[in-house]
């Protein structure tokens, strides 16, 4: 077993742990979007960052790459760690507003205004879907293609690959794709997601009347007019 | 070629054969060293060897006079180089029509050709002698001044200049343990920019046990830079001989060269030069009876600047995508075929040779306190003196500019000079008293880096300058990280509305604050040192950002949407030169009348500019 301080507490953990699994193990919120159970770490979204070290030494390291070792000094929630994780958001945000995975984290992370030039793309690169063809599916009909800003998802020559047997688990891990945001579509990415906004049910009764999350139904369908 | 006997087998083997290779140096004292490095071979120095060779056969000189092709002598401008042995007269900008004249005149007459000596550019002085040319007089050249003497293609021209009795002196004399010891007492710090201790990387994989490797990192993509190209191409046994010497310090069996695949005479040499050194019997099975074995391999790169990171090397070298991965692990605990494994930069190698041959209390008598010994720095960009400069850690940059590289060309106006490659930064005049070495370069906020040194002169913009860079890492990033991918376009993007005249001064304050999330938050040392760019320009010349973002103005008239070309009235003479050289017709006027540009049609491409004899045409 391995003791370490998260967060000024002291934490035992078995050997092999990673410092996200024991974060959440203890109940621990960090968010991911690269990260998944049945998949290897990747540590690419960089979203799970933790400060790890003595006040004044410390650096960002990914939580689900590192391994938990005897006397760390981590903190996941640190000044530092904050505004790192809400800059990331709000690029993330930019880059793909329509994702409702992202507007989630984004609602959760009080990221009310996005200052770059909304991208609207389709693709993260967190790179799940790649390890969830090669890994779970045994198939590595996808890969990365390309290099820096031209890097994408593909299959080789971008032809139709008979390795693909169009299972479908890439379209069922994706955080973008897997859930659109269906919310009103405005000019700026930060719709106020659909968390934010107040049940309608409420305008006439006094309690809501139904416990969807999120609750956006009835706006939509106009039913409450 | 030369002695080569069989194999030696034990050192005393190995000093005759040295005794013997330095008797036959010496006999052949008289030869023309002509430089065949990279710069001089672009102006055809390769030329002038088979002109040379020629011209000595035809004249029955073959024998009295000798010709090495030696790798870069470092004054790259004013290549090609010869140097005529054995008084080192140093002749440049040489073509294949002076062969005549200096074999003639100065080998056998021992006259000098007035004409192909070197000229001071500030003072016009003219030098002789290679060794009082103020470029070299201020440069303490330890690891290039073998680039000189030696043919690197020779094994025989290394030992002769007291080559491998370094490394016959670690494997006979010393036990692993003292080596990293004397290392350590050296302070060799990683030449490849980080600056870590050397000595701890070895004391860490020494004591692992097992299977391990040492590498040598030679995967160099600094835009202009080329210290270790240089190297590896002018001196490749200096390097192997530190690679013999790390591998016994850290009890590596197997050592390999990665070199990228952009160097292909790099690799050539290299190669050549482990041959030699296996037929010698300084590379295989008990090396000269010491009990310890080594193997070289060279592998290649395949054309990604981010390969020089560590971890993506590795991968790039086990055949997958040349990515970095977080670490820990370090390489240490798990590097190539997951084996602990120790990489090192070429030049951190071609130290190695030397603290052993001379002692680490001699070394350490060069550099400052925390930074010893010499680094090569590239010179390059607007500075009279470009080239290859070796000097002691710690002199002030402006030492090296002005002193070595002899100031700024055509007498222009000094501004920054970028340090430490396409993530270092910019420093400005300021500062120009500050020691080159690693602290005080990365309190600067620029950094070490592998010894790029690019200055830049009034007429450089710095927006646009950290926008060359951002382009160039933008482009080199793997992509895997998103901080780092996302990150620099979205640095790059509002440096491109800045330098466009769209930028907003909250746009200023976002790319600082995304800046330095990218510096703290990714992965790799790529992305950590992308932002430096954005943050030393930021902070140094933060009037020119303000000018392109209230003022709408380019202070350097370098970038194009905020630049206007205007014809003075007054001086133009209605000549007629700009109007015929304008691509899109936009220049106007009649015969000996002032013309005028229409801004509308104006490409801003700057030819009537440069067409204009009487300084009519401005811009602003």
């Amino acid at each position: 077993m391995i003791t370490f301080t998260m967060n000024g507490l002291e934490v035992t953990v078995e050997e092999g742990t990673t410092l996200l699994e024991a974060a959440r193990f203890y109940g621990i919120d960090i968010p991911t979007l690269c990260y998944n159970e049945g998949l290897s770490v990747y540590g690419a979204c960089r979203l799970c960052l933790v400060e790890i070290g003595p006040p004044g030494r410390s650096r960002l390291y990914s939580s689900c790459t590192y391994l938990a070792a005897e006397g760390l000094i981590v903190r996941t929630h640190s000044e530092r760690v904050i505004r790192a994780r809400k800059m990331i958001i709000e690029l993330y945000l930019a880059l793909c507003p329509s994702s409702k995975t992202i507007q989630d984290l984004a609602a959760r992370y009080g990221i009310t205004r996005v200052r770059f030039k909304p991208k609207y793309e389709d693709c993260l690169q967190c790179g799940l879907c790649v390890r969830m063809c090669e890994e779970q599916m045994q198939a590595k009909a996808i890969s990365f293609v390309g290099r820096g800003v031209d890097r994408r998802v593909g299959t080789p020559f971008d032809r139709q690959s008979d390795q693909c047997r169009q299972c479908g688990a890439c379209m069922y891990i994706c955080p973008v794709c897997q859930a659109r945001c269906q919310g009103p579509q405005e000019e700026n990415p930060v719709c106020g997601a659909c968390l934010n906004l107040s049940p309608p049910c409420l305008d006439k009764h006094e309690d809501v009347m139904c416990y969807l999350d999120p609750c956006v139904a009835c706006e939509l369908e106009g039913e409450t007019d | 070629m030369g002695v080569l006997p069989a194999k030696l087998k034990t050192s005393a083997d190995f000093y005759n054969f040295r005794k013997k290779a330095i008797d036959q140096y010496e006999c052949n004292r008289c030869y023309l060293a002509v430089c065949g490095d990279t710069g001089c071979a672009a102006l055809g120095s390769g030329d002038i060897r088979e002109h040379l060779r020629e011209y000595l056969r035809e004249n029955n000189l073959s024998e009295r006079i000798g010709i090495k092709y030696t790798g870069c002598l470092g004054l790259c401008e004013r290549g090609p180089v010869i140097i005529v042995y054995p008084q080192e007269i140093f002749y440049q900008k040489v073509s294949p029509q002076d062969i005549p004249e200096i074999i003639n005149k100065t080998v056998l007459g021992g006259e000098i050709v007035d004409r192909l000596l070197y000229k001071d550019p500030a003072s016009g002085e003219k030098y002789v002698y290679a060794r009082d040319i103020p470029f070299y007089t201020k440069q303490l050249r330890k690891l290039l001044a073998a680039n000189w003497q030696l043919d690197p293609e020779s094994i025989d021209d290394y030992v002769a200049l007291e080559g491998y009795s370094a490394a016959v002196k670690a494997l006979t004399e010393m036990t692993p343990g003292e080596v990293v010891e004397e290392i350590g007492q050296a302070g060799l710090r990683g030449r490849g920019g980080a600056g870590f201790p050397t000595a701890v990387k070895w004391g860490e994989c020494l004591e692992a046990g097992g299977r391990k490797f040492i590498i040598c990192n030679a995967d160099e993509g600094d835009p202009g830079a080329f210290m270790d190209r240089s190297l590896l191409e002018g001196n490749p046994h200096s390097v192997l001989e530190g690679m013999i010497i790390g591998g016994y310090a850290v009890g590596a069996a197997e050592g390999i060269f990665y070199i990228r695949a952009e160097y292909p005479s790099a690799v050539e040499k290299v190669k050549k030069a482990v041959e030699r050194a296996e037929e010698l019997g300084l590379i295989g099975e008990d090396i000269l009876g010491s009990g310890f074995n080594f193997q070289v391999y060279i592998s290649t790169g395949a054309g990604a600047f981010v390969c020089g990171e560590t971890t993506a090397l590795v991968a790039s070298m086990e055949g997958r995508v040349g990515e970095p991965r977080q670490k820990p692990p370090h390489l240490i605990e798990k590097g190539y075929l997951n084996r602990p494994t120790v990489i090192n930069n070429v030049e951190t190698l071609a130290n190695v040779p030397l603290i052993i041959r001379e002692g680490a209390q001699e070394y350490c008598r060069t550099g400052t306190e925390r930074s010893k010994g010499t680094k090569v720095f590239s010179l390059v960009g607007k500075v009279n003196n470009t080239g290859l400069v070796e000097v002691p850690l710690g002199m002030t940059l402006r030492e090296i500019i002005f002193e070595i590289g002899g100031g700024v060309k055509e007498g222009k106006e000094f501004k920054a000079v970028q340090t430490g490659g396409p993530s270092g930064g910019c420093l400005p005049s300021s500062l120009l008293d500050l020691p080159a070495d690693y602290e005080d370069l990365s309190a600067a906020g620029s950094m070490m880096g592998s010894g790029g040194m690019i200055v830049m002169d009034e007429d450089t913009c710095m927006v646009d300058v950290a926008g060359y860079f951002l382009r160039f890492l933008s482009e080199e990033s793997c992509g895997r990280c998103f901080t780092c991918r996302e990150g620099i376009a979205r640095l790059l993007e509002i440096i491109e509305d800045i330098s466009s005249g769209r930028g907003s001064m909250e746009q200023l304050d976002l790319l600082q604050e995304l800046a330095v999330v990218i510096k703290d938050s990714t992965m790799c040392g790529l992305g950590q040192t992308a932002p430096n760019p954005v943050l030393s320009t930021l902070k140094y010349f933060a009037d020119e950002y303000r000018a392109h973002i209230l003022d709408k103005r380019c202070p350097a008239g370098v970038c194009r949407e905020l630049v206007t070309f205007k014809i003075d009235e007054e001086l133009c003479t209605g000549c007629g030169a700009c109007r015929k050289n304008c691509p899109v017709d936009a220049i106007e006027g009649d015969k000996n009348e002032p013309h005028v540009i229409d801004i509308n049609k104006c490409l801003k491409c700057g030819i009537c500019l440069s067409a204009c004899r009487f300084d009519a045409i401005r811009k602003e």
